[in-house]
């Protein structure tokens, strides 16, 4: 039992990652991107991390998803109008891509970390906790994370605004 | 919930490498195979995801909180890139009638 829930967990990623690029059309990409978050979020509470497991459900299934899910029925795209690519190119990319996970894999085996991940405080991911170091040492970056957000929505604001001549 | 967590504990370390490089390479695998530009960034966000739960992992092994603040972060600046990018994507289909990337292929020159 005891490790079983984390490989059981790590499938259900793996599949539903491997779906959401395979999927014909992007409104099932999506619903699939949205299952592959919610098994992240399994993964953060296996990890005691609550926080970022909240984080995670709300901005990323929440937020974010949504914004995607919007603009894909905002454009009404479906899979008539995905271009399709040669299948050279889809087989040259599969392959790319085997090589880069052989790569990884097999230089990080020789580094060998087998030692099994045990939480040594039970604290360290809760809100306290985090809370206490965010608005500690990393006062800076959280205040400038949110001037990154305000540009970030005024360019946005402004990048989707029609022009006033085309209106 | 404190005894279900530390039941579930002990699975090693480079077990969670495997699953952040796997799900990075599909992420790569779909930024090279797709033309679908917001297909496109929906594989961008699995690579990202793969990189926080790294960072989670590694941040739970050496018993630090800066690494899931650090995620914090990340997860803030995925947004703001997502909502910038959606932005630039629904431009282009305004000009082009399409989200075909490699309609942009004149951005070369």
């Amino acid at each position: 039992m005891s490790t079983q829930v984390f490989y059981f967990v790590a499938t259900l990623s793996i599949i539903f990652s491997l779906m959401v690029i395979f999927a014909k059309n992007p409104i099932h990409s999506v619903l699939y991107l949205i299952l592959t978050f919610f098994t992240f979020t399994v993964h953060y509470v296996l990890l005691n991390a609550q926080f970022l497991a909240v984080v995670n459900f709300i901005v990323y299934m929440g937020a974010i998803m949504v914004l995607f899910l919007f603009v894909l029925m905002l454009l009404n795209l479906n899979k008539d109008t995905e271009p399709a690519k040669s299948p050279l190119i889809k087989i040259i990319g599969v392959i790319a891509g085997g090589c880069l996970v052989v790569t990884l894999i097999g230089s990080l085996k020789s580094a060998s970390i087998t030692s099994p991940l045990i939480l040594k405080n039970q604290e360290l991911g809760l809100v306290e906790n985090l809370g206490k170091e965010l608005f500690g040492p990393f006062l800076l970056p959280f205040e400038l994370s949110s001037l990154l957000l305000l540009a970030a929505m005024v360019g946005a604001v402004l990048l989707s605004k029609r022009d006033e001549v085309e209106a | 919930m404190e005894n279900l967590t530390t039941q579930l504990q002990g699975v090693p370390l480079n077990h969670y490498i495997w699953l952040s490089a796997i799900i990075f390479t599909i992420g790569v695998i779909g930024v090279l195979t797709r033309r679908n530009a917001i297909v496109i960034f929906m594989s961008v966000e699995l690579m990202l995801n793969a990189v926080n739960l790294l960072l989670t992992a590694f941040s739970v092994h050496s018993n630090d909180p800066s690494g899931q603040v650090f995620v914090f972060f990340i997860m803030a600046l995925a947004a703001a890139e997502v909502a910038v990018g959606l932005s630039i994507i629904v431009m282009v289909y305004r000009n082009t009638k399409s989200i075909d990337i490699n309609v942009l292929n004149r951005l070369k020159w």
